[in-house]
């Protein structure tokens, strides 16, 4: 017949639950209160060598922070800053700053060792109050509750309680609108790039000078920006910079696995977004060999010879190809923009 | 007399003057241009017997490897094409002939003698034209340090890091320490594009552009760290351990001293 728990709770001497312990071996094991640990002397306070040492020690670090203050004094005209020599700078601040450090140091280091060497050692303990007040204390702050609501008729006055509730749920209000001082809204503008124009050269960055497509060596690698981005203003040029920015190759049109790849550039010379789609950094260490690209920030490569795929790292898509083509002048052009965002993910974009 | 200039001037025998004397200005000018963009791929006249001397060494040293024509094999590139440029660089740096294949062939001290080395590279640059080695009056040059450095910053610095100090790729390979590399060395590279680095050629970068980031690089090369130790010029990383390991442990020893009890 199985018990019911209550029925293994009985009340024993002290009043508190005693449990019917079975075949069990209890113990009395209950962790006591250990007390304070036993005091113990220090060797100070035993010998009178020890405390005329320590004492020395002190003198000694307190000598420190004077010596210190004195070369820092000394170092600041014995080494001044010359303005031809920028290197003179450093002399001048490293000793200053040395001799400083010094004199901060030994007066704290000192005091510190003699409040724990040589001041009294003596152990207090003092037991820890109630937080709860007393029933007194309580009764009186509910008496003065009751008595400002009465005095004030916060209770008795409807219209004056709903509007202060009104004016109170309203206030923080103004806060919240000027959230939208954090910027304009993007709308479309991470979907497009200056490439969209239609028919742009691509030139070099920073000159902006144009590319022809016999310029473009096997093995060659171009850093790229649309023709006119380097006639804008600086704000708005970096803006159009951070999205338009390309890197221009030429592989042996054998090695390039995906067609698309092929069709989308000029007889291997193919063009692809430099703005990694992991997190948005540059993507721009190029191995001419293995065809990889590496971005720099977290190791994202993509293999420029296969649709700029993911090969290794935290990017989960591959680099967006710009189609180019070559115009009657020889250059090389970009009929239209990417057929993707370029770039990392947003909240936004589908995939 | 005023007239009579006046009519002088306008005789058609003036105007041919005039015309001819601005076709020499502008010819002159723009001969005078191309031969000083020129002047840095002159290849040195290498005389046969030098070509001979580097074909020998050729067989003796590179073309286990790279083939008896340097047509290439399975273990090494062609070399038909390279350029002289290519030779002087590989082995003056020690690079060739190589340690051991892997990833990179890492540089080391070199195994031949300058005229050795100007001797293979006559035999390289005799099978077909390529980049020739830079005149020393063109690296001599002083070009603009501004734009070179922003060059560098675009086209370099990415795997060398913008104070030419080097940095890790992909799959054990590296891209070198610009540190101790001389300027020939700095045309060379960028012009033959050295295993894994991409080729800079003139119609990418004008010698004049390469002429720039070279002076950026000596100037990057000469100039001492204002700030201190430079940890290597490795940036956050390396400053960030030095802080993390040695400035906070040294705070947490200060903190545990404050808290022990004096015996």
């Amino acid at each position: 017949m199985a018990k019911k728990p209550q029925d293994l709770a009985v009340t024993g001497e002290s009043g508190e639950h005693e449990y019917e312990t079975g075949i069990a071996v209890v113990t009395a094991d209950k962790p006591g209160d250990p007390g304070i640990e036993p005091h113990r002397v220090r060797m100070t306070d035993k010998s009178a060598k020890h405390e005329r040492a320590a004492a020395r020690q002190v003198a000694a670090l307190f000598s420190v922070s004077i010596i210190g203050s004195i070369f820092s004094i000394w170092a600041y005209y014995a080494f001044p800053f010359n303005n031809s020599d920028a290197a003179s700078l450093r002399i001048n601040t490293i000793f200053l700053g040395l001799g400083i450090t010094l004199g901060l140091f030994g007066i704290g280091v000192g005091a510190v060792h003699w409040a724990k060497t040589l001041m009294p050692d003596a152990e207090v303990s003092e037991e820890r109050h109630q937080t709860r007040g007393s029933e007194e204390v309580r009764a009186r702050a509910v008496e003065i509750i009751k008595l400002a609501d009465q005095e004030s008729g916060f209770s008795r006055r409807k219209l004056i309680r709903r509007t202060l509730y009104g004016a109170l749920a309203l206030f923080p209000i103004p806060a919240i609108v000027l959230f939208s001082d954090l910027g304009p809204n993007p709308k479309d503008s991470l979907r497009h790039t200056m490439w969209g124009q239609g028919g742009l050269r691509l030139t070099r960055d920073p000159d902006g000078t144009p590319i022809k497509a016999s310029d473009v060596q096997l093995g060659a690698v171009f850093h790229v920006i649309p023709e006119g981005l380097k006639d804008l203003e600086a704000p708005s040029m970096l803006n159009e910079k951070a999205k338009a920015a390309v890197l221009l190759v030429r592989l042996d049109p054998a090695d390039i696995k995906s067609q698309r790849e092929k069709d989308w550039g000029y007889d291997g010379i193919v063009a692809y977004s430099k703005i990694c789609t992991h997190v948005g950094c540059p993507v721009a260490l190029y191995e001419q060999h293995t065809h990889h690209l590496l971005c720099p920030c977290h190791q994202s490569t993509f293999d420029l010879a296969d649709d700029c795929k993911v090969v290794f790292g935290p990017a989960s898509r591959p680099l967006p190809q710009l189609k180019i083509e070559v115009d009657a002048d020889g250059y090389l052009v970009a009929p239209g923009d990417f057929a993707e965002p370029v770039g990392p993910s947003f909240w936004e974009r589908k995939a | 007399m005023l007239k009579r200039k006046t009519i002088s001037r306008r005789s058609p025998l003036a105007a041919s003057l005039v015309m001819l004397g601005a076709l020499l200005v502008t010819g002159g000018g723009y001969v005078a241009a191309s031969t000083a963009a020129e002047s840095t791929a002159t290849s040195t006249a290498a005389d046969q017997a030098t070509i001979d001397t580097g074909h020998k060494l050729f067989l003796a040293n590179c073309a286990s490897c790279h083939g008896k024509n340097a047509e290439g094999t399975a273990a090494a590139p062609t070399l038909i094409g390279v350029g002289a440029a290519a030779v002087d660089f590989q082995v003056s740096t020690g690079r060739m002939p190589a340690q051991a294949s892997g990833p990179q062939i890492s540089d080391k001290a070199p195994q031949f003698t300058d005229q050795d080395i100007a001797a293979m590279a006559a035999y390289v640059a005799s099978l077909a034209p390529g980049p020739a080695i830079p005149s020393d009056s063109y690296l001599a040059q002083k070009g603009n340090l501004t734009h070179g450095g922003e060059l560098f910053r675009i086209n370099c610095a990415m795997c060398h890091n913008a104070t030419g100090a080097g940095g890790a790729l992909t799959g054990g390979k590296w891209a070198p320490s610009l540190k101790d590399t001389s300027p020939k060395e700095f045309y060379e590279a960028m012009v033959t594009g050295p295993q894994n680095m991409p080729v800079f050629s003139n119609s990418d970068l004008s010698p004049a552009d390469k002429l720039d980031i070279i002076t950026y690089l000596q100037y990057v090369q000469n100039n001492p760290s204002v700030g201190g130790d430079s940890l290597g010029d490795l940036g956050p990383v390396a400053e960030g351990l030095f802080v993390w390991v040695i400035v906070l442990g040294a705070i947490v020893g200060i903190t545990i001293w404050l808290g022990a009890k004096s015996n």
